[in-house]
């Protein structure tokens, strides 16, 4: 097991390392940050870019700037924004918890939401109940993630008032970005619960438990479940991942101080070292979190905690 | 009947059970009495497994209803009727007053709890105990099913105990709570005949023991003869006889259950006679047995000849585990140094139980896995020094036919399509109109009508797949065919006449079978020569009669005393078996030793072994 952690966290190493250079060198070819700063201003000179780019430390050369920016994340010191200097890791440390919890609450509202339902579309198969459940999970499918936001906003934060529109304030600020992301999660998880129960439900032992004498909900949520985890566990890891980057767009239209916003107005500024820091810490993200995944497999089912 | 209303402790009255608009059971009576044991036999689709779950009322899950008919069940003192019961008292009953147990026991245990927990849950459920006390109790009902080292097996999951050891802790679990009554839905089929042989001795003891009444579902005659009180026939829905074993047996009443036992292959019944023996069959005509077809010796083997193929001192081993750096620690001999020759129209058959390697020697003859060391040579010709032209020419002469013949034809082309493809493969006709016509002809070999080229294997029987595997085995014009377990999904009154067709084509277009099997009664039917293998090596080999009737090698005969005879008057001639088959894997440097033959009489080989009785 340890050795498997071990292995794990080099791949964890390289993928980040890989990532980050992709960005940087991408973001690079985007423009001049010198020039995005003295915008505006008056009888820039080209010494005065030159002064300034040595202010940001961009007249290093390249693999130095970007092995600072890769220690950032041992040191926890990804020097000061380009705009406006403030230290990357006082904005970080600001908005990461900001997407985390968003993230989280969103996909924990999903599988709350989708397990029961999905069990039930399962175990009416083909009745009425079922239709329901896929023809609603279908709608919500269809629903633009933005668009659902924005008509969220529209009813509930201008016309009703019942919510503040926009920002993070207080638990009733979380209601409506969750709610924009389960239901779209959600649409996708009760299709993958019920497929998955559907085959749980076909096995032998699922007959076997019946045939015990065992009530409904104990075959179904003590028996079965247990069986679907790994499929499900699976899904919500790598859900987990492209949450954290499809959070860009809800947070926008949320005003929503996260990752997401940071990484966008970064980029606009040629912000490279917020860039930079943003990305690799969500890669990292994301790759623990399927490394958890892994763990979690042995965890429910003994064949594969075995090697 | 002479059951009195005292004894009773089911009844079956008129029961019909629908799937949506297909009925499966019709007006099926039946009683079964306490402490004894009901065989309810039939083949696929005769409704004998509906008929269990209707009765455990688990059949609503899968979407039965029950447009008539009443199942009586005793209770203390009243009687219930189980059809009419809701789910909540059903609950209360099952598992705790009637239990079953099932045909795989490979997938009955769920496999993310430990068997203590899944014991424990039972007796959690309908004794009211605490998880201790259920716990003590998991482990005292695993001695009673003579599983060794029961504490241990409490913290161990399903993966890790073989399918007999599972099997057991099923029946454990049905025990748990002392049942009236155990339906026993096909328990030993999946399993090996020693295990099995085990597993029914089990059962036996235990239903004296505790003195319930047993269902005993199969389709096995062998085990009806073995274990059942009374019998119940059932055919397409129907309960078509019922009595007491030996009158089944004895004197069959009804036109169906006369040519189900007729077709039913006997161990013993070829005594004396040299060659295999192709029989006629008794078949039904409208609803009067007729016999069909010729009885003749199978006289076709000619050893006169060079051998077909030689199998010579074959090798095959796989990785099992491996390292960090993924070199090979452990490693199963799957095939250790086996030789033996099949001679031109020679049936060779190779019985085995599961691991004993007798389908790996078939794929590696076909070419489908690499030996080790070893060699086959087909015609004279070493296959390690054939060209490319001359295996691909190999693979056209030897042709497989194996046991699933649901899952050997592709589902969504026709059985033409599928039928010519080796033609084509093979370039042995390029014209269109010719590959019909041949693929017409091979159909009326296998006793199809040509005109069904056309359609698409879902809309075959089992038995009707099977021949249209053969006829596609067939169209390259091969000389060797390897049959691996070709008749073991069959139901027994299709599988005599596959039986037949084997012999038949062997007859007629002079073809050499390597029959891998473990059904010793259908063995000995149909081969010339038999070699039993055991953990990837002969133990004896010889001809049908060496083999059979003067077995020599104590393996053979554990595996011929472990067979169950379809004669309710030879019981208790067995030998009771322990243990279980050990495993082929061993670290590598440790290889398992090679037992050398001897050869006993001309032809008869025999490993060497420390039986004291030799």
């Amino acid at each position: 097991m340890i050795g498997f952690i071990f292995k794990r966290l080099l791949q964890a190493a390289f993928v980040v390392v890989v990532v980050s250079l992709v960005v940087a060198v991408a973001i690079r070819m985007t423009g001049d940050p010198a020039l995005m700063i003295s915008q505006g201003s008056t009888g820039i000179t080209e010494a005065d870019l030159v002064r300034i780019r040595e202010g940001l430390g961009l007249n290093e050369p390249f693999i130095v700037q970007y092995f600072n920016s890769l220690m950032g994340l041992l040191t926890w010191n990804f020097g000061n924004s380009f705009v406006g200097g403030t230290p990357v890791n006082l904005l970080i440390s600001k908005a990461l918890p900001a997407t985390l919890t968003l993230a989280f609450t969103s996909l924990i509202l999903s599988i709350v939401i989708s397990i029961p339902l999905g069990i039930a579309a399962a175990v009416s198969r083909g009745k009425w109940s079922d239709q329901m459940i896929r023809i609603g999970s279908l709608v919500g499918l269809s629903f633009p993630n933005f668009w659902l936001a924005t008509m969220l906003v529209l009813l509930f934060g201008v016309t009703l008032r019942w919510l503040p529109p926009s920002g993070m304030a207080g638990f009733e600020s979380y209601i409506m970005p969750t709610l924009t992301m389960g239901i779209i999660l959600t649409a996708t998880n009760v299709r993958l619960v019920r497929t998955t129960m559907l085959e749980t439900l076909n096995s032998q032992y699922i007959m076997v438990a019946r045939a015990k004498g065992l009530s409904e909900s104990k075959v179904l949520y003590k028996h079965a479940l247990r069986n679907c985890a790994i499929p499900l566990i699976t899904y919500f890891g790598l859900q987990f991942g492209g949450l954290l980057g499809g959070i860009v767009v809800i947070e926008r239209v949320f005003n929503w101080p996260g990752m997401g916003t940071l990484a966008f107005d970064a980029v606009s500024a040629r912000d490279y070292p917020v860039l930079q820091a943003v990305i690799m810490i969500l890669s990292l993200m994301i790759v623990l979190v399927n490394l958890i995944v892994d763990i979690a497999y042995g965890l429910v089912d003994p064949r594969i905690r075995k090697e | 009947m002479t059951s009195s209303a005292t004894d009773e402790l089911l009844r079956v009255e008129n029961l019909s059970v629908r799937f949506g608009s297909s009925q499966v059971i019709n007006k099926l009576i039946f009683t079964v009495r306490a402490g004894r044991t009901t065989a309810v036999v039939g083949e696929s689709g005769s409704g004998k497994s509906v008929t269990s779950m209707s009765i455990m009322r688990l059949a609503d899950m899968a979407g039965a209803d029950y447009p008539e008919g009443r199942i009586l069940f005793q209770r203390d003192d009243l009687a219930i009727d189980l059809i009419s019961a809701d789910q909540p008292s059903m609950r209360r009953i099952r598992g705790n007053e009637i239990a079953m147990i099932f045909q795989e026991p490979m997938t009955s245990l769920n496999p993310v709890f430990t068997i203590g927990d899944q014991l424990a849950e039972v007796l959690m459920l309908h004794e009211g105990m605490s998880k201790s006390q259920a716990l003590a109790e998991a482990e005292r009902l695993l001695t009673l099913v003579r599983l060794p080292d029961a504490k241990s097996l409490l913290t161990r999951h399903p993966h890790q105990l073989s399918g007999g050891m599972r099997q057991r802790v099923m029946i454990a679990m049905a025990l748990a709570c002392r049942p009236k009554l155990l339906i026993a839905d096909e328990p030993t089929t999946a399993l090996d005949v020693t295990v099995q042989a085990q597993i029914l001795t089990i059962i036996k003891e235990l239903q004296a023991e505790l003195g319930m009444a047993v269902i005993f579902i199969t389709h096995d005659m062998g085990v009806v003869a073995e274990m059942a009180d009374d019998v119940v026939v059932m055919w397409k829905g129907e309960k078509v006889e019922e009595g007491p074993v030996e009158q089944i047996f004895a004197a069959p009443a009804h036109p169906y259950t006369q040519v189900l036992l007729s077709a039913v292959p006997r161990l013993g019944s070829m005594e004396g006679r040299a060659l295999p023996l192709r029989e006629a069959l008794t078949v039904l005509e409208g609803d009067k047995p007729t016999l069909l077809g010729e009885t003749r010796d199978q006289d076709t083997a000619d050893y006169s000849a060079p051998p077909l193929l030689q199998v010579e001192d074959l090798l095959v081993r796989f990785d099992i585990k491996k390292d960090f750096f993924g070199r090979a620690t452990h490693r199963a001999t799957a095939v250790n140094h086996v030789s033996f020759e099949i001679y031109p129209g020679e049936t060779l058959a190779l019985v085995g139980e599961s691991g004993s390697g007798k389908s790996t020697i078939g794929r590696t003859i076909q070419q489908l896995q690499e030996p080790i060391s070893g060699d086959i040579r087909f015609d004279g010709k070493l296959l390690s020094q054939m060209s490319r032209a001359e295996r691909q020419r190999l693979r056209r002469d030897v042709q497989y036919i194996f046991q699933d013949p649901f899952a050997s034809l592709d589902p969504r082309k026709t059985i033409g399509y599928s039928i010519a493809e080796p033609i084509r493969t093979h370039g042995l006709l390029d014209n269109n109109r010719d590959i019909e016509r041949r693929v017409g002809d091979l159909l009326e070999r296998v006793g199809l009508n040509p005109n069904m080229v056309g359609r698409y294997p879902h809309e075959f029987s089992g038995g009707q797949r099977q021949r249209i595997c053969i006829a596609r085995a067939l169209s390259s014009k091969p000389r060797l065919i390897i049959a691996d377990e070709a008749l073991s999904a069959l139901d027994v009154s299709v599988q005599a006449q596959v039986i037949n067709l084997f012999m038949d084509l062997q007859k007629d277009e002079g073809l050499s079978y390597l029959f891998i099997s473990h059904d010793m009664a259908v063995v000995e039917k149909m081969s010339h020569r038999v070699a039993v293998l055991y953990t990837g090596q002969i133990m004896e080999l010889g001809t049908r009669a060496q083999v059979f009737e003067h077995t020599a090698h104590p393996y053979t005969r554990r595996l011929l005393s472990a067979v169950p005879v379809a004669d309710p008057t030879k019981r208790d001639r067995r030998v009771m078996l322990e243990g279980e088959i050990p495993s082929t894997t061993r670290a590598v440097g440790d290889e398992p030793p090679v037992m050398p033959l001897r050869e006993i009489s001309p032809g008869h080989f025999v490993a060497e072994h420390s039986d004291p009785q030799q």
